[in-house]
């Protein structure tokens, strides 16, 4: 996947908007509080994410035959079950459905998958009236914007700015208060649900012993979705399984208390099949298209762990550079230590090779995972992948390649110690301290002071001394 | 006891203050020290960067340099972590190095962790009056573990009175290569950092890693705080020469 503008000018961007910078700084604190708050009622929260890492490790060990489990009991239940091997084979699916039913409105509730395979996309180029029915995910699509976040799509977007998108579409100023934005949001999307074709949710966890699928909001933007149009298309990845019910509950559990920090998410939809005789509403059709894109070639790779994520969003709200840069600057549909991995392994690391290496490597996302993924541990090994594969500067392999000479010969490390000391002692400022540092350290005293080598290293003074004797 | 000094490539280039201030309070616990020559860089800059045959070089000359030594205090939480839990994962594919590799993971301590957990040492006699914040550094905080023993230590130091930072399990923008990489990423979240320690009022700021601390530091200078940042040895070191 093609993104330009290239990573480094999306950063700048990013740091530059300062709406942005104040609106990730409140969702941080709400979500890390809301969750902080949640692991504390809860007392044994380790207990539940190792019980949950449990349950995915042996989804995924097992994955096939609960697979198989899953869309068995979904057809039993009257659903169709499509397997598509990439994004490309879900958008020909969907849009060939969508061209049976000569479908004029398409309404979707939130699925990140569909961000995935750039669903929207090849919909509208059919004349296809899609409409993203969850207020977050809503507002970025009248943006034309990738979302910013796995959890709350527009975090970014100020009052302001909504009103103005609003307005724009309503043809009219809309005043920027809660009540109006909203029964505008109500009035637009009503019409939409009622004469949609087919509607469109993701899946939060697919329960392969009854072959159900649970979507979880809080807008109750699924149930609609699904109750009046003539098809229901779930999307999902092919690693959302749950054993049972038993493990769901041990899954939802941990989902939106780590997610937003709510005990309970406000809508629960447990959907096992089309309408039934005696339904009053629901779909005739019941399309559950199972994705891999990518995921099957991780299966067996040491990255396997990364498959456990239930898209809680946790890592996204306690790592410092998505605090910074926010969920858009990544370029990929999922963003935050989660994204930077997934865009590595389920697309090409040639092409997302920088964002490993945003990262600090401060283990904060893997401390707060739901489920136990090493997730820092996986971006170094990308880094080691990115070293193995010649995508780091020339310059830097060199430079590493001195160090390792360098450190497996004291005398040769020291004199290597010794030059740097001078070179860098006559860069002193007045002050004392480095202001314009040579090579790669001038980004560094670009926006900090560098500290002068010391007149006495530790060593030549131990030696003076005479400390080992 | 006998213990070696892991002083740290920082420490030793930048601020050999920090050593001499570390080989003042050990000794005055009683502890003889020594200074393995051997010494180099632990090898985390390449070993973060991804360049992990390159490590293992230093790996291999830290490991011998130490071979003798009944114990090790280092310096910075964040090498004696490189040390503790990356040097035996390097090591998987030569037993004989992971094996050593293993036997310097159980006895290399960081400093504030060596005093309260193998001297069992809270209070050092330190007086230093200010009032100061601590940053606690994201690897010793999560690959180490250690949050308690600096705060201990710090406790007992007489004069001393220790204000809360806000957010202080937050990065504060370091992460070695990361820094000169993603210059601009780093920058934002040292700003913040700064700002958060400003909020607290304290006049010193205290850590044990002098390479979190330089690179705040280098930020509060060049906005033009003047605040004392020290590294716990030193504070601990404070008003008990000898």
């Amino acid at each position: 996947m093609a993104h330009e503008p290239a990573f480094q000018e999306r950063v700048k961007k990013a740091l530059q908007n300062e709406n942005m910078k104040k609106a990730l700084r409140n969702v941080q604190a709400t979500f890390r509080n809301g969750r902080d708050r949640q692991v504390e009622i809860m007392g044994n929260w380790d207990e539940w994410v190792d019980r949950a890492k449990e349950i995915r490790a042996h989804v995924l060990e097992n994955l096939d035959s609960y697979l198989d489990q899953f869309s068995t009991n979904v057809e039993k239940n009257g659903g169709k079950v499509f397997f598509a091997a990439t994004g490309q084979e879900a958008i020909e699916y969907i849009t060939n459905l969508a061209r049976e039913k000569n479908c004029k409105t398409f309404v979707k509730s939130k699925s990140m998958v569909s961000e995935e395979i750039h669903l929207n996309h090849a919909l509208e180029e059919m004349g296809i009236d899609v409409a993203e029915t969850d207020l977050g995910e809503y507002i970025i699509q009248l943006a034309h914007e990738p979302p910013a976040h796995i959890v709350g799509p527009a975090l970014h977007k100020t009052r302001e700015e909504i009103s103005e998108l609003f307005s724009q579409l309503a043809g009219k100023k809309l005043s920027k208060d809660t009540p109006t934005l909203t029964r505008f949001v109500r009035k637009t999307l009503r019409p939409k649900f009622l004469n949609a074709e087919i509607g469109m949710t993701g899946c939060n966890f697919a329960v392969a012993s009854t072959g159900s699928v649970v979507v979880v909001t809080n807008e109750g933007n699924a149930d609609m979705s699904t109750i009046s149009p003539k098809a229901h298309i779930v999307l999902m990845g092919m690693e959302r399984i749950v054993p049972d019910w038993k493990s769901l509950d041990v899954c939802q559990t941990l989902l939106p208390r780590a997610a937003t920090g709510q005990a309970m998410n406000v809508y629960t939809n447990v959907i096992s099949g089309p309408k039934q005789a005696a339904d009053i509403d629901g779909p005739e059709e019941w399309h559950v298209v199972i994705l891999d894109n990518g995921r099957s070639n991780i299966l067996g790779t040491k990255y396997r762990e990364v498959l456990h994520c239930i898209r809680c969003g946790a890592c996204l709200n306690y790592c410092p550079t998505y605090r910074q840069i926010g969920g858009q600057a990544y370029g990929f549909a999922y963003s935050g230590p989660i994204g930077a991995i997934l865009a590595c392994l389920l697309d090409d690391i040639k092409v997302w090779k920088d964002l490993p290496f945003a990262c600090t490597l401060c283990g904060a996302c893997t401390e707060n995972c739901s489920v136990g993924i090493p997730l820092d541990q996986f971006i170094l090994q990308l880094r080691v992948e990115a070293v193995q594969k010649g995508l780091t500067p020339w310059s830097e392999r060199v430079a590493m390649k001195a160090f390792s000479t360098a450190a497996s010969n004291p005398g040769l490390y020291e004199l290597g110690l010794k030059i740097g000391r001078s070179v860098l002692r006559g860069r002193a400022n007045q002050d004392g301290v480095i202001e314009k540092g040579p090579g790669p350290l001038a980004a560094w005293t670009q926006h900090k002071d560098f500290p002068l080598p010391a007149e006495q290293s530790f060593r030549d003074w131990w030696r003076k001394e005479g400390g080992n004797q | 006891m006998k213990a070696s000094l892991f002083i740290t490539c920082v420490n030793d280039v930048f601020y050999p203050r920090v050593g001499k201030a570390m080989v003042q309070v050990l000794r005055k616990c009683g502890v003889q020290l020594d200074f393995p020559e051997g010494q180099v860089c632990c090898g985390q800059p390449s070993y973060n960067s991804g360049y992990h045959e390159e490590t293992r070089q230093a790996a291999k000359q830290i490991i011998s340099a130490f071979a003798n030594s009944e114990y090790v205090v280092g310096a910075s939480g964040s090498c004696v972590g490189m040390i503790k839990q990356h040097y035996p994962e390097l090591f998987q594919d030569e037993p004989d190095w992971e094996d050593r590799a293993r036997e310097l993971s159980q006895k290399i301590y960081e400093f504030s962790q060596f005093l309260v957990e193998v001297l069992r040492v809270e209070d050092v006699g330190a007086v230093l009056n200010a009032t100061a914040t601590y940053h606690q550094s994201c690897h010793m905080t999560r690959i180490l573990k250690e949050t308690e023993t600096p705060k201990r230590l710090l406790e007992k130091v007489q004069g001393l009175e220790m204000v809360e930072l806000p957010l202080g399990t937050d990065c504060c923008g370091f992460g070695g290569t990361f820094s000169v990489k993603m210059a601009h990423i780093s920058e934002a979240m040292v700003q913040e950092k700064t700002e958060h320690i400003m909020e607290t009022k304290a006049r010193v700021l205290i850590g044990a890693d002098m390479a979190c601390l330089m690179n705040i530091s280098g930020r509060l200078r060049r906005n033009g705080q003047k605040l004392r940042v020290m590294h716990i040895a030193e504070v601990l070191a404070e008003g008990s020469a000898g």
